[in-house]
């Protein structure tokens, strides 16, 4: 679905990914694995869009999208749960939503996607008429999904979802990620919970300073000693 | 003085008021949205003038309606400015917007003095001595009509912010840049929207005042000053404060005009934007930052 291609990314001299090339099939869940600077959300935001590389390829479906603006590269079916989360504090949750649903090849289904992430997520419905910025930081986690899936996406890329949540929220995101992608959404988890996301993960990539220094099935990962020090405190 | 004169003077300041708030309203909104002060609004509010002028003095052409044309024309004008020249500059640093801005402001000032040289022109309609006299006050016509459509536009424009799709999305845009790309918001469109939308405002309320004051091409600087003394006085971001604040200075600048002389009123708008930032730096309906 996804190929990425020897990718380099910049900051003015600042290099911030380096030849970076990884593979997403249909409907698994892939984690990247790193330390803080090591270019995960670098990685997110160059597939998104949101940043240009410099140099390399990134194929979804087949066709060459790096350098496209985002508008342009989430109607093709890519969502991002941005870190952060990035709702917009003062509009609705509502008018969140609708925002998700700009996307050109969302809008004809718009109501039949709020009614499934309302289904997913009941406690949006009951914040319809607050401000966002008013809401916990789960229920922001929560609308920020929700807004992702309100673009229809076929690929979403999760950047530390569970960040700054309570343990029994961080299980709640976790579960609604394997769900959704039970249901054939193809998924890029960033997630500071190694342990558990190599375990949901059927592959992974292991980033240090903006290089892929290691890859793996999920399971290979979890066993492997260097990973086991660095990442998992074992 | 009677007190028939005061309540006529602050009525006709409060109808001019309106005016500058709806020109004061499309620098908010470029400000609020787009994050670039428009060094240039009084300037293009000076050619919105001179286009009501010559539609009036060539063809006959009331500016009261004109103000619709002329609008649109100054959308296209705003849109294809941020799309073509400021867009490159967002992430650029502020100086080099500000000098953008101001060399466009420039540029726009000495065109019109090539073009129509530097004496005054005005607009002379059939209507410009009429007046209404309800319960003993006196309403100048004109003054009327402008500050009732100025209402009426200001009230479409939040309207537009509120419940259409576009709006909110520029709304979106304003609240959260980086959550805007993440959705998938063709941001810089929208921005190139959002500068159209300030720059109709001060297009419709260039034609509007064309009606009450004379132009030349050097009013252009003196009117974005303004429209930043009403911003910044209304409170910086909020909609209605740039109204309420276009109404406070046209009040002010009416009643300096009765009790000293008329070409005092700056400086007692002036004295309002200092009084108003010692007491409440955030602007009188602004909110205050974190
Ligand atoms: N806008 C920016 N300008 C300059 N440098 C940046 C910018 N964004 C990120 N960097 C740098 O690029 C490197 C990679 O950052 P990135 O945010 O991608 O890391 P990350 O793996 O997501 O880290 P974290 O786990 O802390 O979120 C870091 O050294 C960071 O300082
Ligand atoms: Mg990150």
């Amino acid at each position: 679905m996804l190929q990425i291609a020897n990718l380099d990314v910049f900051y003015g001299d600042a290099q911030a990914l380096d030849a970076v090339s990884l593979e997403v099939a249909e409907g698994v869940i892939v984690a990247i694995v790193g330390a803080n600077g090591a270019g995960k959300t670098s990685l997110i935001r160059t597939i998104a869009g949101m940043n240009r590389p410099r140099a390399g390829t990134i194929h979804f479906r087949g066709q060459d999208i790096a350098g496209w603006p985002s508008f342009k590269v989430c109607d093709l079916g890519i969502g991002q749960v941005a870190e952060g989360r990035q709702v917009f504090p003062t509009l609705s949750v509502a008018e969140n939503l609708e925002m998700g649903a700009m996307l050109p090849r969302a809008r004809a289904h718009r109501e039949r996607n709020r009614d499934r992430v309302l289904s997913l997520f009941p406690i949006l419905a009951e914040r319809s008429k607050q401000a966002a910025g008013t809401l916990s930081g789960g229920e922001q986690q929560m609308l920020a999904i929700a807004r992702c899936l309100m673009g229809e996406p076929q690929l979403v890329m999760f950047d530390e979802p569970s960040l700054g949540l309570a343990p029994a929220i961080v299980q709640d995101v976790l579960r609604t990620i394997v769900q959704l992608n039970k249901e054939g959404l193809t998924c890029i988890l960033v997630e500071q919970n190694v342990a558990v996301s190599l375990k949901i993960a059927s592959h992974a990539y292991v980033l240090e300073n903006g290089r892929i220094v290691m890859s793996g099935t999920g399971g290979e990962l979890l066993g492997n000693d260097k990973v086991r020090e660095a990442y998992l405190g074992m | 003085m009677p007190l028939e004169t005061y309540i006529n003077v602050i009525i006709g300041g409060v109808l001019t008021g309106l005016v500058y708030g709806l020109m004061a309203l499309g620098l908010s909104i470029i400000f609020g949205v787009v994050r670039i002060v428009n060094f240039a609004h009084g300037e293009m509010m000076t050619i919105a003038m001179y286009v009501a002028v010559v539609a009036f003095s060539q063809f006959h052409l009331d500016p009261l309606l004109m103000m619709v044309p002329i609008a649109a024309a100054l959308f296209a004008l705003g849109y294809v400015m941020q799309a073509g020249l400021i867009n490159p500059f967002i992430n650029r640093p502020e100086h080099s917007q500000f000098i953008l801005l101001v060399a466009v402001a420039l540029i726009m000032v000495n065109l019109l003095l090539i073009i129509f040289g530097p004496d005054a022109q005005s607009v002379q309609t059939s209507y410009s001595l009429d007046s209404y006299e309800i319960a003993g006050v006196i309403i100048d016509a004109t003054k009327a009509y402008t500050g009732a459509a100025a209402v009426v536009l200001s009230a479409a424009l939040f309207a537009f912010f509120q419940m259409s799709r576009t709006g909110q999305s520029i709304r979106a845009c304003a609240d959260n840049y980086t959550g805007a790309l993440v959705v998938g918001l063709n941001v810089k469109h929208l921005y190139a929207l959002t500068f159209g939308i300030g720059a109709a405002c001060v297009g419709a309320a260039g034609s509007m005042l064309v009606l009450l004051i004379d132009v030349t091409p050097a009013l252009g600087p003196g009117y974005t000053l303004l429209a930043f003394i009403i911003v910044i006085t209304g409170g910086l971001g909020s909609m209605p404060g740039a109204l309420l604040g276009g109404v406070l200075i046209g009040v002010t600048e009416a009643m300096a005009g009765l009790l000293f002389t008329p070409s005092a009123k700056s400086m007692f708008s002036f004295a309002l934007l200092v009084i108003v930032l010692l007491f409440r730096p955030q602007g009188i309906l602004g909110k205050a930052t974190r």
